[in-house]
């Protein structure tokens, strides 16, 4: 398993924390996010080791000694009953689906591997959450839970949610951040305003 | 209901800010305007629940002509200046978020995808896309065989279409290159950005018309509006005022001319009085119950929320909830279909930057006789330009990847460009919302949306993919994939021709009460291949004129 290299190494966008790309109101929101990392409150510590392990293959992320949090944002969301706008017909509500959801991935280690989900190996997590993602599982825990629109249209979503709202994620894909008041001038292909990363490194593109 | 989402300005989520006498000057950051206040114990000439595209323009245009105007919206009211940060998971808190229940065969994702909950609807945080219907489809069925005749003249509409462009300062190009002739739009065309040129190669290509695209975001500063600054943050709110959102064009207008707009106002019931007649609205306000008298009740809520809320003023006038004696409230609800397809460039497009749709190909719209052809109605092609966390969820949902893949994917998202579709869908009567048996946190049912696609609906959406498939590959895309979503909430209370199969008249007037009102996107009778807004903004300033009209001859 190859590990993930940017396309933009050296580029941050909190460089510009100072420049007029970012108000002060944004500066509050992201300094909150990075300085205030929930404690847990919704989930239970059985729930919550599923749940880290699992943010953990969804957004793997070795070659940073501190990974971007992502669980303990999952927690406040549901703890303060943040909502999406949806509740698919089929499912149970977030928090319910949630709970019952983790439960499910660790019978269904159970079953494939007679261990919890939290002590498997990397591999055998990610079949497990390949088979969910693909509505591909057995365990009777998922009774009246359908594993790919909770795979697809809750954790991933929520997960990605978090993960690209934090700026070490931003700089990763070479995303200019914040933009208020300043916007941008070139808009061309292949032109980039000096606030802006320079150009990636693509290794698919070397002569 | 849900709680404050956001970490800025959260007293906006919590406590009213239009009250004693003054309203948030959203040009400022901390200012107000004076603003006229009505008692709730003497009837007001109009009461309106929402002050989006529909209820904004309507509380506008009625107090212009010196009636007396009382407008709730369940939502905050914002000064972007002051409030709106560059974040995607702050500015969750303009959608509404409030669980709705989704079913059907293809349930619909709500929230960011279609529905705004402040001062200024869904406006704040649409992506100013500001398109005109073709001609035709106010007549589809008698025209073009298909859906029903919208009981409005397209001529009229033109005219209105011209109005609202005016009124929100609309950038476009100086020839349009489909239907008829139109006037040149108040301000010059944006210069499109690298995505938009995507979609102009591969039209070019293959041999169809391509346009840049009107969009409410002026190019020239315009008032209080400093042009555009290209930051292509419009999903998430102009946090510098150059958007032509409601909030900023109407509600300004409506304050100005005696309008009373109540934020934090949640509408959970329409009255009857023994006569029939509507009388006035129960809401929720600073943490009470409170009444307010009305002679006119005009409900804007759009395609969800005023069907919930007439089917939640059941009486025992209107056993199956008010203005549905037919049954029709609630039916008929439509969306747009918004396939896309995906591709790699060898070059950086990043199209992070600009207002995210920059360039349009409405041939599908028009090109009725082309032998491939094998769907009713349209859909009009768009470049796309979504922020990380919108094009992250895209991915995700999509094709399901995560791990180390999922990181390797989105590393890839400078270079990454995309055509989708604005796909119409057909008005079916079985599409439509219906009251849960659950509740919210005011106790009100919460809406259940039921929608599935149709066979022509899926025709018409797998043409659009075979199509753009060809244009992305045309322009120099690569490992294509496609995905699916949908957005714009259309109908729901149509407005139409009878009693037996519409909720109102072509003035919004419903059929069963004669003093109450639908004015907002929910009327439309069928949703066309374009975004809404603009239909719905020229519809509602329509309505109100006519309303202005009915007033002077004591029609109302
Ligand atoms: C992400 C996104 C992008 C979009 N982009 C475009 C685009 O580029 N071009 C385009 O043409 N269209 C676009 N649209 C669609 C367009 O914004 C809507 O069609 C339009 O705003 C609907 O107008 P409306 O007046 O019917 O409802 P809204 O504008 O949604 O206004 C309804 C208001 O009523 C309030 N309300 C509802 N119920 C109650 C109640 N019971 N009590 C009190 N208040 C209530 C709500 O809070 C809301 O503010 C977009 C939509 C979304 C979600
Ligand atoms: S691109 Fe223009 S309209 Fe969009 S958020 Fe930025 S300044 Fe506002």
């Amino acid at each position: 398993m190859s590990d993930f290299r940017t396309p933009y190494p050296g580029y941050d966008v909190l460089a510009k924390w100072a420049s007029p790309s970012w108000n002060d109101q944004t500066r509050q929101v992201v300094r909150e996010r990075l300085l205030n990392i929930p404690r847990p409150r919704f989930f239970n510590e059985a729930e919550w080791s599923v749940l880290t392990a699992l943010c953990d293959r969804i957004i793997p992320q070795p070659e940073r000694a501190e990974p971007v949090p992502i669980a303990p944002f999952i927690d406040a969301a549901l703890f303060e009953g943040r909502g999406t706008g949806t509740r698919f017909a089929e499912m149970p509500p977030d928090g319910a689906a949630w709970r019952q959801g983790l439960a499910a991935l660790d019978a269904e280690a159970a079953l494939r591997f007679g261990g919890r989900f939290a002590g498997l190996t990397a591999e055998r997590q990610d079949a497990i959450i390949a088979a969910a993602v693909a509505g591909d599982v057995t365990a009777p825990a998922w009774e009246g839970l359908p594993p790919r629109r909770f795979m697809r249209g809750l954790v991933l979503l929520e997960i990605v949610a978090i993960y690209y709202a934090h700026p070490a994620a931003q700089s990763e894909i070479g995303f200019g951040g914040s933009t208020s008041p300043r916007g941008y001038v070139r808009l061309d292909a292949g032109r980039f305003d000096p606030w802006e990363a320079g150009p990636g490194i693509w290794p698919d593109r070397e002569p | 209901m849900t709680g404050a989402v956001g970490t800025v300005s959260r007293d906006a989520e919590e406590h009213p800010r239009a009250v004693e006498g003054r309203a948030p000057d959203v040009f400022s950051r901390d200012g107000f305007v004076p603003m006229r206040q009505w008692p709730e114990e003497e009837p007001v000439d109009f009461a309106i629940v929402g002050t989006g595209c529909g209820g904004g323009i309507a509380a506008a245009k009625l107090a212009q002509a010196g009636f007396s105007v009382v407008a709730f919206d369940a939502g905050p009211f914002w000064r972007p200046l002051a409030d709106f940060a560059s974040d995607e998971r702050e500015q969750d808190k303009l959608y509404w978020l409030d669980e709705r229940i989704s079913g059907g065969n293809d349930p619909i994702s709500l929230g960011s995808h279609n529905s705004g909950r402040c001062v200024g609807g869904t406006t704040v945080h649409f992506q100013m896309v500001a398109l005109r219907f073709r001609p035709e489809w106010f007549a589809a069925r008698s025209r073009l065989g298909y859906g029903v005749d919208w009981p409005v003249d397209w001529r009229v509409m033109w005219k209105y279409y011209a109005e609202v462009e005016r009124a929100c300062s609309i950038s476009g190009p100086v020839r349009y290159p489909w239907g008829p002739p139109r006037g040149r739009y108040p301000y010059r065309a944006h210069p499109v950005n690298a995505a938009g040129l995507v979609l102009a190669r591969g039209a070019e290509a293959l041999g169809v018309p391509w346009s840049p695209m009107p969009v409410a975001t002026v190019s020239a500063p315009r008032g209080k509006s400093p042009p555009c600054a290209y930051r292509g943050m419009c999903k998430i709110g102009c946090s510098t005022n150059a958007k032509q959102s409601i909030l900023i064009t109407y509600i300004p207008r409506a304050l100005a001319a005696g309008a009373e707009i109540r934020d934090l106002a949640m509408v959970a019931r329409v009255e009857t009085g023994r006569d029939g007649r509507v009388c006035g609205l129960h809401y929720h306000r600073g943490g009470q119950w409170r009444y307010q008298r009305a002679r006119n009740v005009i409900v804007a809520g759009y395609a969800i929320e005023t069907p919930r809320l007439l089917l939640n003023s059941a009486s025992p006038q209107h056993p199956q909830g008010l203005a549905n004696s037919s049954g029709t409230v609630g039916r008929h609800l439509m969306v747009h279909s918004n396939h896309a397809v995906w591709g790699e460039f060898d070059e950086e497009i990043r199209f992070y930057k600009g207002p995210p749709l920059l360039a349009v190909c409405e041939h599908w719209n028009y090109a009725d006789g082309d032998p491939s052809r094998d769907f009713d109605g349209g859909y009009a092609i768009m470049s796309q330009g979504p922020l990380p966390i919108d094009y992250a969820s895209c991915l995700v949902s999509n094709t399901g990847v995560f791990g180390t893949e999922l990181r390797r994917r989105m590393a890839l998202y400078n270079r990454m460009a995309g055509l989708k579709i604005v796909g119409e869908t057909l008005p079916q009567p079985e599409n439509r919302v219906t009251l849960a048996e659950e509740t919210d946190g005011f106790g009100i049912p919460k809406a259940h949306v039921s929608f599935s696609y149709c066979e022509n609906d899926k025709r018409l959406f797998r043409h659009s993919l075979r199509f753009m498939d060809r244009m992305l590959r045309a322009a120099g895309g690569r490992n294509l994939y496609e995905s699916e979503a949908t957005a714009h909430l259309m109908g729901g209370c149509r407005m139409g021709h009878g009693p037996d199969d519409s909720v109102t008249d072509s003035d919004g007037r419903t059929w069963d009460v004669p003093n109450l009102f639908v004015c907002d996107g929910s009327l439309m009778p069928t949703g066309g291949g374009v975004n809404s807004s603009m239909t719905i903004m020229a519809n509602s300033a329509r309505i109100a004129d006519r309303l202005v009209a009915l007033g002077k001859r004591g029609e109302l």
